[in-house]
């Protein structure tokens, strides 16, 4: 293969797992603006996602136009639960005891999947054909192309809700000002509900169009979590465009890596990166040290 | 209208109300003043449903909403502007605008809120202008319009105004105090709390004189600019020798 051929295979490769990465990155986001905490359990959203999906196609044989958005209300409902729960009967709790929750949620979530779909990793076809497209010498599975057109329509899908609808306009209020949300009436505790139904729906989005290629199982949405996490801090904490480019660009540079360096070193280049961009903008590429400075992370 | 009887509030143990007792008629203006950190603005935010520690009475047409949160406060017609205004920076004056009728979205109809926002406009001419552009872009005087345009489009019948005037110019600071008797005119009740004490007793009908989280001075603010105390501390030449 012609070298330059190779490298676009990579950015390829790379721009399908990043996407992913971008919308754990957006799930992370929405939480953290709302509330101002990391939810830990946002890798099990996403785990969830595909585990559900695999159940309700290949146990319930639902074809998978129908599977998709029942999955996704699954994951919704789970999200959902483990706020009502979990976090909003507190009254003014600290954001360490936040923190801890979340991640007892996670910690719990993993074991009831364990026993639910055993340890083995589970399959899911393909969305369509398996037959790689030829592009300039490289191939792309039109998987991959699924999941570059999810990531486009959740943005498409965020932005219009933030930027067009009055929930959406609520939500970023009380990220920006909650005393100020609360003294016009908005209900800051269902915004925290919203919040995580809608970083549920993302998880469960990514989930599902990721796992026929990388298969699921019950602690695999800890290592996507892991590097959406990474994007967030990287496109900086709470920024909705510098979590899609972070991710991007983290996938990018760690399918590069692993193809020019070495694939095991592949984790290590993301974190090198993530540190390296922190060392010089603490904020992050998209973040403001204005806003980083309210915040309690 | 409302009547506060013997209001403490708490920031955690610091007790920063001692037992405040006050009241506003339906239509008036009412005025607090006194020297910073005197609980001027605890007194606003505990009405307001900001202040999650209180004890005692917080009566609006009789019936006592305190200790009910922010949101249920605005939802039975009081309107507070923040001290420094607290506007939502990153979005358009309209868009301030929008979630100010927050709650009324629901049941009421766009008609209605249009026209509410038209008011709004009708009494800050220059938010019409700028209708698209930022919340923390605007001058500092146009924030203040903003922030209680903002309040109004809950359609408030007590309205808490949390210094106002701070940090404007003095032809700005005139232009907000006239926006306040025009409010009061349309029938909306004021309470109002004010650095420029002079100014505040000028349009208000009552005034309190807040020390310390107690009401020191009290009375019809034509009494307290005669006060000699209260002129003394708060609007005389030597106002500025003793707070600065
Ligand atoms: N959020 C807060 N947390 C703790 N203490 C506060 C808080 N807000 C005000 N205080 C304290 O309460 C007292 C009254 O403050 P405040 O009501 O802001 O006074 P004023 O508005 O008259 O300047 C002050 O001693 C101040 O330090
Ligand atoms: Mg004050």
């Amino acid at each position: 293969m012609h070298s330059f051929s190779i490298t676009l295979q990579y950015i390829f490769t790379g721009i399908a797992v990043g996407s992913i990465y971008a919308m754990v990155a957006l799930g992370f986001n929405i939480i953290y603006n709302c509330t101002g905490i990391i939810n830990f359990a946002q890798g099990e959203f996403v785990m969830l996602g595909g585990m559900f999906m695999i159940t309700l196609t290949t146990t319930w044989k639902l074809p998978s136009l129908v599977a998709f958005p029942i999955a996704v209300a699954l994951v919704v409902l789970v999200g959902v639960g483990f706020e009502r729960i979990a976090i909003h009967p507190l009254k003014s709790p600290s954001v360490l005891v936040l923190i801890m929750i979340t991640i007892a949620g996670s910690i719990l979530i993993k074991g009831v999947a364990m026993f639910a779909w055993g340890k083995e990793p589970c399959y899911l076809p393909h969305f369509s054909s398996e037959t790689p497209i030829n592009f300039l010498g490289a191939t792309i599975l039109p998987q991959n192309l699924w999941i570059l057109g999810c990531l486009a329509a959740v943005v498409i899908v965020l932005a219009w809700f933030f930027n067009r609808t009055l929930v959406g306009k609520a939500m970023r209020a009380c990220a920006h000002n909650r005393d100020a949300a609360r003294l016009v009436g908005i209900n800051v505790k269902q915004m925290v509900t919203l919040s995580f139904a809608l970083s549920a729906a993302i998880g469960a989005v990514a989930g599902i169009v990721i796992t026929p290629i990388i298969l699921m199982d019950y602690q695999r949405g800890a290592m996507l979590a892991l590097k959406g996490f990474g994007a967030a801090i990287l496109g900086g904490l709470g920024s909705g465009p510098g979590a899609v480019v972070a991710g991007l660009l983290i996938g990018v540079l760690e399918s590069l890596g692993a193809g020019y360096i070495s694939s095991h070193y592949k984790d290590a280049i993301a974190l090198v990166v993530l540190l390296g961009v922190l060392f010089i903008r603490p904020a992050g590429l998209l973040g403001s040290a204005e806003i980083q400075r309210l915040k309690k992370f | 209208m409302l009547r506060i009887q013997n209001l403490k509030s708490y920031y955690g143990r610091l007790q920063a109300l001692r037992g405040i007792s006050l009241h506003v008629g339906k239509g008036e203006i009412v005025t607090l003043i006194g020297a910073n950190g005197a609980g001027k603005s605890t007194i606003l935010n505990t009405v307001a449903g900001l202040v999650s520690q209180s004890e005692g009475k917080i009566l609006l047409d009789g019936k006592d909403i305190r200790g009910l949160p922010a949101e249920k406060i605005v939802k039975r017609g009081v309107a507070l502007v923040p001290e420094g205004r607290q506007l939502f920076a990153p979005m358009t004056v309209a868009d301030n605008l929008a979630l100010g009728a927050y709650l009324r979205h629901r049941n009421g109809s766009k008609a209605e809120l249009e026209q509410d926002a038209e008011m709004v406009f009708g009494l800050f001419p220059v938010l019409k202008e700028r209708r698209k552009q930022l919340a923390g872009t605007l001058s500092g005087g146009e924030q203040q319009m903003l922030a209680i345009g903002r309040a109004l489009m809950s359609r408030p019948c007590l309205l808490l105004l949390d210094e106002p005037s701070m940090g404007l110019a003095p032809k700005m600071a005139d232009e907000i105090f006239r926006t306040i008797v025009r409010l009061k005119q349309q029938g909306v009740t004021i309470l109002l709390v004010e650095q420029n004490a002079r100014m505040a007793l000028e349009v208000a009908e009552q005034g309190y004189v807040i020390e310390t989280g107690q009401v020191v001075v009290q009375g019809p603010s034509a009494d307290l600019l005669r006060n000699h105390d209260v002129e003394r501390a708060y609007l005389g030449k030597g106002y500025e020798k003793v707070w600065e």
